[in-house]
């Protein structure tokens, strides 16, 4: 069964060249796969936008726990330590901020992978012989069988015209 | 095509590379038998591991009694160590997460590294308080859960702070360390075998390389690198409100977390570098970890020891200047008791010595370098005894002084940790990388190809 092909090309320039062409036909199932962060490739690809605010939304929450937490803690077991006040809150600060923290890191972590769609135990592209190089120093596209406009020969061939090494990835 | 100028940052990878031959030298490590003294380091710190766990096995079985604390020296030489090994984790946090904000290309070459150094290092110092406790099987009494005896832990007091504080940087640090560390399993997947593919393919997650998904992880990892500064600041500035919180002489100061923090950066940058330069000599990595990138690290060495020198005169005068007599009899006994040699010794690393690195002579000198940074882990080493020790011996009561002698146990417990230390490190860089290969082929390809 073909999953798709493979394209390789040798530097980052001809990556997003070839994505704007790709787009441009009305290609939509296709994935670049690169070996460092490309600068640019949110004009071609939709970028996301929405990690500060998730990140925001996750502090507010952590805010909100940390706060709860110390204040429903003290008046359930009020302990009065050293004469001080009962909500004495800059006291709070130190836990609250921790907490805040804390809510942050472990909640864009997993939203990171939600977002990602990790862990994932099998991709197709992964399935290619060269797919190695794509991690190391090429650029790659990985055109899914499944596109609308996915036709072997034609798409081979238009890949092969815009600079790039094409593989298929079959099962097996 | 247009004369280029090179980039600023061109020298910081030497040599002549292309990314798959640069790509071979860093996996290196992980893919070459490794070198003898790799073996050597690794057979030390197991042995003291097994030394540690039998000392922690005695502390355990017998009691506390078996460690040299008493009254009014209840925090002997392990919160001296747990606040000396917090401290050494700081650097590696530093060097990782501020630097990306200040977007310093030197970092790459030392980032990975040190960031294991910090997990390793935190896991050591969080031993301490579990195991000063004394029944350590109890630890999740600090814990806020509800209990049959309807008490909560005193949120009000540095000591709970402390929990949280620890229990975040390890988690934050962990996060990081493990964040950076993705693209690199997929690449270690793709090109082993056997036991070491199915580890990196689990550890991995799936990671193909997705130009979206690259796109959100510098996102996110930009984010963790912002919040994990304000994390380590906090966390050293916490621990030294354990203290400055209390109104033991010598402890009561309110220049307490600046002077812990700057410490603890200084004890860090000097750690790493006592790791890094034999490290670069055995896997032969001058092409990417230069001299100039040791220098770097030895001027930040200087700032952080300049700042803590500037707060050891200041202790004084503050002590002098303030008139209470129990500080300024503090301040004397320090400077002429039974304890003086430490605290001179202290001062003669910390303040004297350190100045040579004012000097490019000094600071090329890789040999001079290597010693210094050891000797400035003992002179800090010293500094969390001066503070621990010598404060709480001598507090308000004369009839109250007490000298503090370790056990054996109290040195195994910190041997052990070294040992624990370099055990857990050198497996660390046989497992994983120990430079971080994504981002050293991203700063390549931006240094030699824009």
């Amino acid at each position: 069964m073909l999953y798709g092909l493979m394209a390789y090309f040798d530097s980052a320039e001809r990556l997003l060249e070839a994505l704007r062409v790709l787009k441009e036909r009305g290609y939509r199932r296709l994935e670049a796969l690169t070996p460092n962060p490309v600068e640019g490739i949110e004009e071609v690809l939709e970028g996301d936008g929405r990690i500060p605010w998730i990140a925001f939304g996750l502090g507010v929450l952590g805010v909100g726990l940390g706060l709860f937490l110390q204040i429903y803690t003290t008046l359930d077991y009020p302990h009065n330590a050293g004469g001080k006040p009962l909500l004495g809150w800059p006291a709070f600060i130190p836990v609250t901020f921790e907490l805040t923290i804390l809510t942050i890191t472990v909640g864009i972590f997993l939203f990171l992978l939600y977002m990602n769609g990790l862990p994932l135990a099998a991709h197709p592209a992964v399935k290619a012989k060269e797919y190695v190089r794509v991690l190391l120093d090429e650029y790659g596209v990985f055109v899914y069988a499944t596109d609308p406009r996915f036709d072997l020969e034609s798409t081979k061939a238009l890949l092969r015209e815009l600079g790039a090494e094409v593989e298929e990835v079959r099962r097996g | 095509m247009a004369h280029k100028e090179p980039h600023p940052d061109h020298d910081l990878i030497q040599g002549e590379w292309t990314e798959k031959t640069l790509v071979e030298k860093l996996l290196e490590p992980v893919e070459k038998p490794a070198p003898r003294p790799w073996k050597v380091v690794l057979a030390v710190g197991g042995a003291l591991t097994l030394a540690w766990l039998y000392s922690l096995f005695v502390t355990f079985v017998k009691g506390l009694g078996t460690w040299g604390i008493n009254q009014p020296v209840a925090w002997g030489f392990d919160i001296v160590h747990f606040v000396w090994w917090i401290g050494i984790g700081h650097a590696g946090t530093l060097i990782s997460a501020i630097l990306v904000l200040m977007r310093q290309n030197w970092r790459d070459s030392l980032n990975r590294v040190t960031e294991a150094m910090t997990l390793f290092a935190v896991l050591a110092a969080a031993t301490y308080p579990l195991i000063h406790m004394g029944r350590p099987q109890l630890f999740y009494w600090v814990m806020p859960y509800p209990t049959h005896m309807a008490l909560w832990p005193q949120y009000k007091s540095p000591l709970s702070w402390d929990v949280l504080a620890i229990m975040t940087y390890l988690t934050i640090s962990t996060l990081f360390l493990y964040l950076g560390l993705i693209p690199d399993l997929a690449l270690l997947r793709e090109r082993s075998k056997g036991w070491r593919r199915r580890l990196y393919g689990w550890l991995s997650l799936g990671w193909t390389g997705n130009a979206v998904h690259w796109q959100r992880y510098r996102a996110v990892y930009v984010l963790l690198a912002g919040l994990a500064t304000p994390v380590v600041i906090s966390v050293h500035s916490v621990v030294s409100m354990d203290f400055a919180y209390g109104l033991v002489p010598g402890w009561h100061l309110t220049v307490f977390p600046p002077f812990f923090a700057s410490g603890a950066i200084y004890s860090g940058f000097a750690m790493a570098l006592t790791l890094i330069i034999p490290l670069r000599k055995w896997y032969r990595l001058e092409g990417v970890i230069t001299e100039r990138h040791l220098d770097w690290m030895a001027k930040v060495t200087l700032a952080s020891g300049l700042g803590v020198a500037y707060i050891y005169l200041l202790e004084i005068f503050i002590a002098w200047y303030a008139g209470e007599p129990a500080e300024w009899a503090q301040q004397l006994w320090r400077m002429t008791g039974p304890y003086a040699p430490y605290y001179w010794a202290m001062m003669l690393i910390n303040v004297v010595l350190l100045q040579t690195l004012w000097f490019p002579r000094f600071r090329k000198n890789l040999s001079w370098l290597f010693i210094f940074s050891i000797l400035a882990n003992v002179g800090m080493w010293l500094e969390r005894f001066v503070i621990v020790v010598i404060s709480l011996s001598h507090d308000f009561v004369p009839g109250n002084f007490h000298l503090y002698y370790p056990t054996w146990v109290d040195w195994t417990l910190f041997l052990g940790t070294i040992g624990f230390f370099l055990f857990g490190l050198s497996l660390f860089i046989r497992i994983f990388p120990p430079i971080a290969v994504a981002e050293m082929v991203h700063l390549f390809h931006r240094l030699r190809k824009h």
